[in-house]
C-alpha cells in the first residue's frame, strides 16, 4: 500500500496541438547510397515523437534533414505551413528547430555556463563592439540571456558545476548539458539524438524525467532517436519505425509493438 | 507566571530586530546564480504574510506544523510563521522515505505542513491513503506542480497572497497573536535520531531555545555582522541552535546554499564567519586538499609540507595566544601568505571567527590541523534535549579531547556509573506526550540524564568516553567502551564506519566499512583495479591495509592500562556501506548497534568461531524506496596484538 504512486499522470493527459512539421516523401542519397526513401511522417505540436529503428537505418540522417544538414533530392519540409525542400542550418536554428549530436558536440575547454550561453547566440542583438565593451544595450542584452541561461541550468538542476569545464565531466553530465545548451535557444522542436547512450540505469532515468518535463513545463516538441526500447515505449506519444532507409511502421507505441515488419526487423525473420 | 509575558518569544524577536535593525540582511539565498537577500524589515513582512495564511486556512495555537526540506529561508519562516500563531514547526528530515516520515506525522498529529518541492509532497500524498489527517500541504519551489490538482495543496506564494488578504480583513490579528505567546510555550519539537527505539519528539520552549542561543552568542561574542552557511539538517538541533536560536538573538544573517551539491562553492563565495560542520565535513575538506596536493608539482608539495610542519610546530599555540618564538612567528607569517591562507581562501573559511563541531569524536590529527592553520575551531557537546548546550571550550584554553567547561548558566555533575547529568535553563520541557518517557531521563532535581559516560579532568574539562548503554564489561571483566575504539579506527581516512562487538565475550572482533575515495584513491595510485564498492572491499590489499590500522590502534590500546585488554583481534570489511536508508545507521549517522547485530548475527557468530570466510546475503534498499540484495563472501582476517601491560604491572 505503501508504495502507492502519488494521483498523477505524465502523458496520458497532455494534449497535442496540430501538426507541426510535415515530412512529406523525403529521398536522400548519398551517390549511390540510399540513406532515405520515400518516407513521410508528420510531428504534432507538444508530442514526443520517437524514431526508432536498426543500426544504419537512417534515423539521424532523417534528424539531419530536419534541421537542414542534409537537403533531400526528393520530397518537402512543412514547418508551420512553410514549404521548403530543404533548409540551411542557421535558419532551421533560427526558425525554432535545436539539437543534441549522438557523440557529444561541447566545447570542451569551456565552462558549462559558457557552453550553455553559445546557445543563445542567435538571439544576441547588439553588435560585437558594444558586447566587447559590455556597455548599454549590450550590457542590459547580456544580464537577459545569462538569466535565460540560469533558468535552464536550475532547470537541469547542474547549478554545482556551473564554473566547471564541460571536459572534466562524466558522460552523463555532459549529455545534460548539451540539452541545456539546445534547450537554452528556447526551441519549438528539439531533436535528441540518443539523448540515451551509454548510460547507466540512474542516469537513463533522469535523462526521462528531463525530457518530459521539457516537453511538459517549457511546451517543447520533442522528436528523438533512442535505441533503448524500454524508454522509447515508456515516454513517447508516436513512434516511427524505420528499416533500410524506408518507413516499415508508425503509431502509438502501442501499435508499433504488435507490427508484424517491425517485429520482423529487429529480432530478424527465418527465410 | 506574571512576568511570563515579557519573556522573549521567537516571533517578539523577530517584531524587535525589525525595529532595530531593520535594513540588515537577514536571510540570503542563492537563486538562478545570484544572491538574493531578504532584510529583516521583508522578513517580518513575509512572515506575518506567511502566519496569516496559516490562518486562513484553519491553523491555530496549539497545532504542529511539519516543515520538510532543504535550508531555505521560506521553510524558516514558516517556523516563525507557526511560531508567531501559538503553534509548533516540527522539522523533519528531508531526505527520509515517506514511510519513516509516517511515525512523525503521526505521533504529533501533523495536519498542516510546509515543504519545499514535488519531491516532499509525493511521499505526503503517498502517504495519504495511510494518513489521511494531513489536509493542508502547502510547497515553496512550484516546479513539476502543474499537474496536481489535490484539494489539500496550495503554493507558499498563494498561502501568502491568502495571508494578506486575511491580514487586511482581520487588522490587529497578527499583533494579538504574536502578544499571546508565553516563552515556556513549545518552539519547537525536534524529533530524535532513535538511536534506541522509536523517535521521540523534543519539545524546547522559546525560553530554552532563546537562552541556548543567548549563552552560545555572548560566550564567542557574536554580532549581527556574523554570516552563517545553513546547510545541515533542518530537524537537526545544531541547525536549529545556529540558524534559529542564535540568528534570533544576535540578529546575524542566515545564507541558504543553492543547493546540496554546490554547498562548497557556495562556502567560498559567502565566506561564513562562524561556521558549524560535523567532524565529517571537516575530514572530507581535509581529505580533498590532501588528494589534490598529491597531484601537485613536487616544488608546490615541498612549500606545502615545509610549512604544514612549521603549522604544527607552532600554528595552535599562535592562534591560542602563547609565546612563540620570534623565528617561528615569522615562518609561520610567510606560510600565511604563501599556504594557509590561500588555503583557508579554498576551503572557504578566510572569514572564519569561530567554528564549531559536534554530532561525532573529531580526530586528534584533524581538529590540530584545522587549529594549526588558523581556524578557531571548537568542539561542542551536547543533545536534542539540551539543546546542544552543556559544555564551551573557552578561547586559547582548547584541549582536543575534551569537550570543554560547562557553559554559562548550566550545571555538569558524574552520575556514579559515569553517566553526564546536566541542568541548564536549555534543558527541554519533555518529549512530546510522553510523560513516561520525560520521567526516565529528567531526575526529580531537574537533572537530565545524557545517558554518556564522562569524566573531568584536573582542569575540570569535560571528556567524553561512551553511551553509558553502550560501556560494556568483556568475561574477563573488562571495561568495553566500543565507540572508543571505533573512534581511534575511524580517523584513519580508509576507514568510514566500524562496529565493534566485545560485550560479554572474551576478545574484541570488529566490522569495518571502507571509505570508498579514500581506499580507491588508494588502489588506484599502486596500480590496484577494481570494479566496485563489494570488489573493493574484498581484496587482500584492501584488507592489509585496513589491518595495519587496527595493528597501530591495538599498539595505542595496548599502553592505555584501562583500555589494554580491548585491542581488536579478528575483523572483517562489510560488502556495503552501513546505511541510514537500511535503518543500519540513523540519519545523523550513527551506528544502531542491536539493529546491526541481530541483522548481520551469521557474521558475528563467523568472527568469534574462527572461520576464516563467511558468505551474506543483505537485503538493500535504494534511494526511491525499492529493494534488492547483494550478497558477498567475506573474508576474515585476524590481527595481531600486544600483550596487556595493565595485567602485567
Amino acid at each position: 500500500m505503501l508504495m502507492n504512486e502519488p494521483d498523477v499522470h505524465f502523458g496520458t493527459e497532455r494534449k497535442t496541438g496540430p501538426v507541426i512539421l510535415d515530412l512529406k516523401n523525403i529521398s536522400l542519397s548519398f551517390g549511390g547510397v540510399k540513406a532515405l526513401t520515400d518516407i513521410s511522417f508528420d510531428v504534432k505540436q507538444h508530442e514526443i515523437r520517437a524514431i526508432i529503428g536498426p543500426n544504419g537505418a537512417g534515423k539521424s540522417s532523417m534528424l539531419n534533414v530536419i534541421n537542414g544538414v542534409y537537403r533531400p533530392q526528393q520530397g518537402e519540409i512543412i514547418y508551420r505551413g512553410e514549404h521548403r525542400r530543404g533548409m540551411d542550418c542557421y535558419e532551421a536554428a533560427k526558425s525554432g528547430i535545436a539539437r543534441t549530436f549522438q557523440n557529444i558536440a561541447l566545447f570542451k575547454g569551456m565552462t558549462v555556463l559558457d557552453n550553455i550561453m553559445t546557445g543563445r547566440n542567435l538571439k544576441m542583438k547588439s553588435n560585437f563592439l558594444l558586447q566587447a565593451l559590455y556597455w548599454g544595450p549590450a550590457r542590459r542584452e547580456e544580464i537577459e540571456h545569462r538569466k535565460k541561461a540560469e533558468e535552464i541550468i536550475d532547470f537541469l538542476e547542474i547549478q554545482a558545476i556551473r564554473k566547471t569545464p564541460v571536459g572534466r565531466l562524466p558522460y552523463g553530465l555532459q549529455k545534460r548539458v548539451e540539452l541545456g545548451r539546445a534547450l537554452v535557444a528556447e526551441p519549438e522542436i528539439l531533436l535528441l539524438d540518443e539523448p540515451m547512450a551509454g548510460m547507466n540505469v540512474e542516469e537513463k532515468q533522469d535523462m526521462c524525467r528531463f525530457i518530459l518535463d521539457v516537453n511538459d513545463q517549457l511546451g517543447t516538441t520533442i522528436v528523438l532517436i533512442e535505441h533503448d526500447m524500454g524508454v522509447v515505449m515508456d515516454i513517447s506519444d508516436r513512434v516511427v519505425v524505420l528499416d533500410y532507409g524506408r518507413k516499415i511502421g508508425d503509431g502509438t507505441p502501442d501499435e508499433v509493438r504488435s507490427n508484424q515488419d517491425v517485429i520482423n526487423a529487429y529480432l530478424g525473420v527465418a527465410h | 507566571m506574571q512576568n511570563n509575558t515579557a519573556m522573549p518569544t521567537f516571533p517578539r524577536r523577530l517584531v524587535q530586530h525589525g525595529a532595530v535593525r531593520p535594513d540588515k540582511p537577514a536571510f540570503r539565498e542563492k537563486y538562478l546564480g545570484i544572491w538574493q537577500t531578504w532584510t529583516w524589515r521583508d522578513v517580518n513582512a513575509e512572515v506575518r504574510a506567511l502566519a496569516c495564511g496559516l490562518a486562513a486556512i484553519g491553523f491555530q495555537r496549539g497545532m504542529n506544523l511539519a516543515i520538510i526540506g532543504d535550508n531555505r529561508p521560506r521553510l524558516y519562516w514558516a517556523m516563525l510563521a507557526a511560531q508567531s500563531l501559538g503553534g509548533v514547526p516540527v522539522p523533519l528530515y528531508q531526505d527520509a522515505p515517506a514511510a519513516d516520515m509516517a511515525y512523525v506525522l503521526q505521533d504529533a498529529h501533523i495536519q498542516y505542513a510546509i515543504v519545499e518541492d514535488q519531491e516532499q509532497v509525493d511521499k505526503l500524498l503517498e502517504l495519504k491513503s495511510l494518513y489521511p489527517h494531513v489536509a493542508h500541504i502547502a510547497y515553496d519551489d512550484e516546479r513539476g506542480m502543474r499537474h496536481y490538482h489535490q484539494p489539500e495543496l496550495i503554493s507558499f506564494a498563494g498561502l501568502q497572497a491568502l495571508g494578506r488578504e486575511y491580514d487586511r480583513d482581520h487588522p490587529g490579528f497578527f499583533e494579538a497573536a504574536v502578544e499571546a505567546g508565553r516563552g515556556l510555550d513549545s518552539a519547537v519539537i525536534l524529533y530524535t535520531s532513535g538511536t534506541t527505539g522509536k523517535p521521540k519528539g523534543v519539545c524546547q520552549s522559546h525560553t530554552a531555545l532563546l537562552a541556548a542561543g543567548e549563552g552560545g552568542v555572548a560566550f564567542d561574542q557574536l554580532t549581527d555582522d556574523e554570516d552563517i552557511l545553513s546547510y545541515l539538517p533542518m530537524a537537526w538541533v545544531g541547525d536549529c541552535l545556529f540558524s534559529l536560536a542564535q540568528a534570533m538573538v544576535a540578529g546575524f544573517t542566515v545564507n541558504c546554499p543553492e543547493s546540496g551539491d554546490t554547498v562548497m562553492i557556495d562556502m567560498r563565495e559567502i565566506g561564513p564567519t562562524c561556521y558549524f560542520a560535523p567532524p565529517r565535513v571537516f575530514e572530507n575538506m581535509l581529505t580533498s586538499v590532501m588528494i589534490r596536493m598529491e597531484d601537485a608539482s613536487s616544488i608546490k608539495r615541498r612549500i606545502f609540507s615545509h610549512f604544514m610542519d612549521v603549522a604544527r610546530r607552532c600554528g595552535a599555540q599562535i592562534l591560542d595566544g602563547k609565546p612563540v618564538s620570534l623565528l617561528d612567528r615569522l615562518s609561520y607569517q610567510l606560510g600565511n601568505v604563501l599556504v594557509y591562507g590561500p588555503l583557508k581562501n579554498v576551503l572557504g573559511l578566510s572569514r572564519v571567527r569561530v567554528a564549531y563541531t559536534a554530532g561525532a569524536a573529531i580526530g586528534p590529527d584533524l581538529f590540530r590541523f584545522y587549529r594549526s592553520i588558523g581556524v578557531n575551531l571548537k568542539q561542542l557537546y551536547g543533545s536534542t534535549e539540551t539543546c546542544a548546550y552543556v559544555c564551551l571550550q573557552p578561547d586559547g584554553n582548547i584541549k582536543f579531547d575534551s569537550v570543554g567547561l560547562p557553559a554559562p548558566g548550566v550545571e555538569v555533575k558524574l552520575a556514579a556509573n559515569g553517566e553526564v547529568l546536566v541542568k541548564s535553563p536549555a534543558t527541554m520541557s519533555g518529549y512530546y506526550h510522553r510523560p513516561e518517557a520525560t520521567a526516565e531521563v529528567i531526575d526529580a532535581d531537574g537533572y537530565f540524564h545524557t545517558g554518556d559516560a564522562g569524566v573531568f579532568d584536573s582542569e575540570g574539562h569535560l571528556k567524553i568516553i561512551d553511551r553509558a548503554a553502550d560501556v560494556g564489561k568483556m568475561n574477563c571483566g573488562a571495561i568495553f567502551a566500543p565507540n572508543y575504539i571505533e573512534n581511534k579506527l575511524k580517523f584513519f581516512p580508509f576507514i568510514k564506519e566500524v562496529v565493534a562487538f566485545g560485550h560479554g565475550r572474551d576478545q574484541v572482533c570488529a566490522f569495518i566499512n571502507i571509505d570508498i575515495e579514500a581506499v580507491g584513491n588508494w588502489s588506484e595510485r599502486r596500480g590496484i583495479a577494481y570494479a566496485g564498492y563489494t570488489d573493493l572491499a574484498a581484496r587482500a590489499e584492501t584488507y592489509g591495509l585496513i589491518r595495519d590500522c587496527i595493528e597501530q590502534v591495538n599498539a595505542e590500546l595496548a599502553a592505555d592500562p584501562l583500555m589494554d585488554r580491548t585491542q581488536v583481534h579478528r575483523f572483517l570489511v562489510l560488502h556495503k556501506e552501513l546505511d541510514p536508508d537500511d535503518d543500519e545507521l540513523t540519519r545523523t549517522r550513527k551506528v544502531r548497534r542491536k539493529f546491526i547485530a541481530e541483522k548481520y548475527a551469521v557474521l558475528i557468530a563467523a568472527l568469534y568461531e574462527g572461520k576464516t570466510s563467511q558468505f551474506i546475503e543483505t537485503q538493500v534498499k535504494f534511494e526511491d524506496g525499492r529493494t534488492g540484495s547483494t550478497s558477498a563472501d567475506l573474508q576474515i582476517w585476524t590481527s595481531k596484538t600486544w600483550p596487556a601491560l595493565g595485567l602485567a604491572a
